[in-house]
């Protein structure tokens, strides 16, 4: 006889597979077997099938494939007998779910079994159906499993009963049909029918309004009574658990109370003496009790108010919390969660202990609990809460360090009082745990140090301690490269000293060691290094003196193998060395950085895509970053009080760019001086062929590979290299300063050199395009009347409309001010923003001051992008802000009143 | 609601699965691994709940076997605990003090015994002796067909001898 055919018993071949010493041996031993029962499968072998299909569940309880089986088990299922019923059933449940397509040739099969004359057969079939059925058997089976609620074994009922929970949660349709039937369920005496039908009424009023309605006006009464009856009862030894009469059926009873009573204060009212009775008298010794006591909580806490019951609730919490056991604390601060938008105070009572419960050692508790003192920081306790956690992150566990530094940065970035406050708090989190902070919790600590303008000496000197000690956490060392960058003039010289702080000496030498030691510490990446040369070119122009050490740190990366090292490394050590005029002015301080816009840019949920973006770009939310001002203050020499408009709008871009590098020229440009302009055109062009290498092939750096290809390919390679690079924004932010620079002056820059051509530049540019682009003819697309878009007491803003026919959608705007009153307004700058579906592009003002009584204006370009050309009409949000006799001013406004179809 | 049921001995291997959620092949090896490793690293003082993809897991070790639930955020964890129990204690009576092994060589039992016990994902029968006669009457039915057939075939063997 073929030792395959009739195969081994189900029980030596388990204890063959236990046998095996590796998992070679146990393959093999499947192999076999799972041979054996194919070759049964396909002699359609009757006497071992059941046997075969046992032997199938164990070798897929290994996790080995056994989809061959599963038309044996729809053999057996359809077997006249209850063994081959059985172990069919159980096969089916375990080796199929509810999505493979064989299961729907068990249909037929169930519908007979559900109306068999053996209980045991019907309730097979309603196990099967209620463990595995799909939406389409549901449906077709629905009517037999809505009879069989009424079956006469109370053992078939209860199944039933949770068959139908299934079915309506497969098909919420049905939901009616099981209302009724149910209704009479509830009566009964039998627990696991009471269980059953309690738990599918609880279904019913969650798919269905009406059921919801129908239950509450018709048993509320009567599951009260079930539960004061559950309640009272005396011992009954095959329900008891623990000196407690059935909790699982007291559980359902009060998970039902809570669903009848949650909106309506009527059948609330009603259920409060039964509750208050639960409250009360549950043992709260043992496991049993407590999960009543919690569940009862629960209910409490969601019905309609009633003040006496919360404060027992709020008690047992309290208990709860204090227990030893870590189940219940558990459970007690997971309760307090959802009590605290009821109760805050009471919760607030317990913060203590809460508190202690960061500190577990068990890290579902800890979890828990941090998210609990994060809902119960407010403006009155932040300080010593934060002080807590931040201590504890000193002795925290590595794994739980992200999610505490995450929190903490949070709770301070929400709720700080003031920025000294703020930047010490953050520097201790950094020197603690600053390799586990995301890169927005550091990017949001510059901006707010920017901010913070009395605190720039304070803040330096702190992060040159730092970094001391701390030189081994990522976001300390950047954020302190990034400082000392900036402010290393006050952290030398002890500027903005503050009465707190302890005297330092730091010579010039010594800060650019800590960046240089930064740079070349191996752990520092990409991101780090870049900011570190940043850093000191910035010192370059802030240490004069110290130039020639600087210029040999930065040249050390002309070797880099990273394109972007080497290349900012070459370009700074030409800046160094070549521009001392241009130098200081290019790494001037940066200007402050808009808290609200960053603010937006985080709180919309900007992808980080976005986020390395240069903050001038337009951003998705609408927001629009403006450095027109700073920038003209970045590279603007020396022109004293610039420009009335000019008189000749077609040259816009000549005139910015004769602002940027007009070192010379007296307040507006004339026709007249058109030749001096060009002079100054060209000696500026070259300064900036130098600075980008645009043009100038020695400058080339050698890693570019574009040789013949142009001038215009190495300035975008710029354009590219340093957005693709711009991980860190706020660096970023630096980056497309300079960059806008760049941008804005390239245009002319291109026309003034001979070679290229203005048609790619353009392209290749876009946004800058337009600038140079002679407007276009009258005749071609609409006209739209010019519009007065914002008007107040002291200023006047008005729109001229263009249009491109090409591009409909694109509009161009030419926004000009007026300023009304009598004082000349400085600083001038214009925000704006726009919905999602718009696309905003400005570009720089003409200029920053604006002369008194209407005496002359400011212009300035916008292009929209209208996604939704249309469909929707633009509209813009704007902000002004000036200074008016040295008083800042700010005015803001929305516009609507844009003509139809732009 | 329970969304799956795992037992899952000291050594990480898989003693019986349930799962009342649909879940595919692959997702269901990857869900015991998570767990196993989740699972049987924490220690013996901590809570027997794990948060867990959005779900909590509720489990408990007897000797060497950890049973596992998978449950709603807004269930209720203590009660699971109890239903887990509740399902040991069951086994237990049935098998006169139920050890591992118990369990691996009569694996279809222990399910038939889990059927009784919860179906859809939730609790059928509150009632141990409710359940430990439900599975004694089924036995004895697949006994008395047993027997039978065996007889059946006595008879069968004498007729031809």
């Amino acid at each position: 006889m073929n030792p395959f055919s009739s195969g081994t018993r189900l029980r030596d071949m388990i204890r063959a597979i236990r046998a095996c010493k590796t998992a070679a041996e146990e393959r093999a031993v499947v192999r076999k077997e799972c041979a054996s029962i194919r070759a049964a499968v396909s002699d359609n072998d009757n006497d071992y099938r059941h046997r075969n299909l046992a032997k199938l569940m164990f070798i897929h309880m290994l996790g080995y494939p056994t989809h061959f089986g599963q038309m044996e088990c729809l053999k057996l299922i359809a077997a006249p007998g209850f063994p081959e019923k059985r172990i069919g059933y159980l096969g089916l449940m375990l080796l199929l779910d509810e999505r493979q397509e064989v299961l729907m040739l068990v249909t037929n099969s169930l519908k007979q079994d559900l109306n068999h004359s053996n209980q045991y057969i019907v309730g097979l079939a309603l196990c099967a159906l209620g463990n595995i059925s799909s939406a389409e058997m549901a449906r077709d089976l629905a009517p037999e499993v809505e009879r069989l609620l009424q079956f006469r074994d109370p053992n078939v009922r209860k199944k039933a009963a949770l068959c139908s929970i299934r079915i309506i949660k497969k098909v919420p349709d049905l939901a009616e049909n099981f209302v009724n039937p149910v209704a009479s369920l509830l009566k009964e005496k039998h627990h696991g029918v009471l269980l059953t039908a309690i738990q599918l009424c609880a279904d019913l009023c969650i798919v269905s309004e009406e059921a919801l309605e129908y239950f509450r006006k018709k048993s509320t009464e009567g599951i009260v009574k079930v539960l004061k009856d559950a309640v009272n009862s005396p011992y009954a030894p095959e329900y008891d658990i623990s000196g407690i009469s059935d909790p699982f059926l007291q559980i359902r009873l009060l998970r039902m109370l809570r669903i009848l009573g949650h909106g309506d204060a009527d059948a609330s009212d009603f259920m409060n003496d039964v509750l208050a009775q639960v409250a009360t008298k549950t043992e709260s010794n043992k496991n049993a009790g407590n999960a009543i006591l919690y569940e009862c909580v629960e209910t409490i806490m969601s019905i309609e108010d009633s003040g006496g019951l919360r404060v027992l609730a709020i008690n047992i919490l309290g208990r709860f919390l204090s227990n030893r056991d870590n189940n219940i604390r558990y459970v007690a601060l997971n309760m307090l969660m959802k009590a605290i938008s009821i109760d805050g105070q009471a919760v607030q009572r317990h913060r203590a202990t809460i508190l202690e419960c960061v500190k577990d050692s068990d890290a579902s508790i800890r979890k828990r609990a941090l998210e609990l003192v994060y809902l119960l920081v407010n403006e009155n306790n932040v300080k010593p809460l934060t002080k807590e956690l931040i201590d504890y992150l000193v002795v925290s566990d590595q794994d739980f360090k992200e999610d505490l530094t995450a929190k903490i940065c949070s709770i301070v970035e929400k709720l700080s009082p003031e920025k000294i406050w703020y930047i010490d708090q953050m520097l201790k989190v950094l020197c603690e745990a600053g390799n586990y902070v995301k890169d927005e919790v550091w990017h949001a600590l510059i901006v707010v140090i920017t901010n913070a303008n009395n605190l720039h000496g304070y803040t330096v000197r702190s992060l040159y301690r730092a970094i001391q000690t701390s030189g081994d956490q990522v976001a300390v060392v950047r954020v302190a490269v990034w400082c000392i960058g900036e402010y290393g003039d006050l952290l030398v010289n002890n500027i903005g000293m503050l009465d707190i702080e302890e005297p330092i000496t730091v010579r010039e030498s010594d800060a650019i060691d800590v960046i240089e030691v930064a740079m070349k510490q191996h752990t520092s990446d990409l991101t780090t290094r870049a900011m570190c040369l940043m850093a000191l070119l910035k010192l370059s122009s802030r240490f004069p003196s110290s130039s020639q050490r600087i210029k040999e740190v930065v040249t050390q990366s002309k070797g880099s193998l990273v394109l972007e090292l080497q290349q900012r490394s070459i370009e700074f050590d030409s800046i160094i060395a070549k521009h001392q005029n241009l130098r200081s002015a290019l790494v001037e301080r940066m200007p402050v950085l808009d808290e609200a816009t960053y603010g937006g840019r985080r709180g919309g949920g900007v992808s980080s895509s976005a986020m390395g973006k240069g903050m001038n770009n337009s951003i998705p939310n609408g927001v629009v970053k403006v450095v027109d001002a700073p920038l003209v203050d970045l590279l603007d020499l020396g022109v004293d009080e610039p420009s009335a408009p000019p008189p000749n709008n077609s040259t816009p871009a000549n005139n910015f760019l004769h602002d940027l590098l007009g070192v010379d020229i007296s307040s507006s440009s004339s026709p007249s001086q058109s030749g001096t302009m060009h002079n100054v055109q060209k000696s500026g062009t070259d300064v900036l062929l130098d600075l980008l290498s645009t043009g100038s092939p020695s400058a080339f750096t050698p890693a570019q590979k574009s040789s013949s290809a142009s001038d215009l390919l190495s300035l975008t390679q710029i354009n590219t290299t340093t957005n693709t690079n711009n991980k860190g924004s706020v660096l970023g932010g630096l980056d497309s300063l300079t960059l806008s620079s760049v941008h804005a002056s390239s245009p002319t820059t291109a026309r003034a050199s001979p070679s290229p051509s203005p048609m790619n530049m353009m392209d290749l540019l876009d946004g800058f395009g337009p600038a140079n682009t002679p407007p276009p003819p009258k005749d071609n697309g609409p006209a739209y009347p010019p519009i007065v878009a914002f008007e107040s007491a002291s200023l006047r803003l008005t729109f001229n409309f263009s249009k491109q026919p090409a591009t409909p959608h694109v509009t161009d705007i030419e926004a000009s001010f007026a300023n009304k009153s009598s004082h000349l307004f400085t600083d001038f700058i214009f925000q704006a923003a726009v919905p999602k579906f718009l696309q905003l592009h400005l570009e720089p003002a003409s200029s920053n001051t604006l002369p008194g009584n209407t005496s002359g204006s400011v212009t300035q370009k916008l292009r929209v992008t209208n996604n939704q050309h249309g469909k929707k009409s633009v509209v813009m949000r704007i902000r002004i802000s000036y200074k008016m006799n040295n008083k800042d001013m700010l005015e803001e406004g929305q516009i609507s009143n844009f003509p139809r179809g732009l | 609601m329970i969304h799956f049921v795992l037992l899952i001995s000291r050594q990480g291997k898989v003693r019986l699965t349930k799962w009342y959620s649909p879940y595919s092949q692959k997702e269901r090896s990857k869900v015991i691994r998570e767990l196993s490793g989740m699972i049987l690293t924490r220690g013996p003082k901590l809570c027997n709940f794990v948060e867990w993809r959005g779900f909590k897991v509720v489990y408990k070790r007897y000797a060497s076997l950890y049973f596992c639930m998978c449950i709603d955020q807004e269930d209720n964890e203590l009660e699971v605990l109890e239903i887990i129990h509740h399902f040991v204690e069951i086994l237990d009576r049935y098998f006169g003090s139920v050890c591992e092994l118990d369990l691996i060589f009569n694996f279809h039992k222990a399910y038939y015994i889990l059927d009784e016990i919860l179906i859809a994902g939730e609790l059928q029968e509150s009632s141990k002796k409710t359940v430990a006669r439900l599975v004694a009457a089924q036995d004895s039915l697949v006994e008395a067909v047993k027997e039978e057939t065996y007889s059946m075939s006595h008879i069968l063997a004498q007729a031809t001898k």
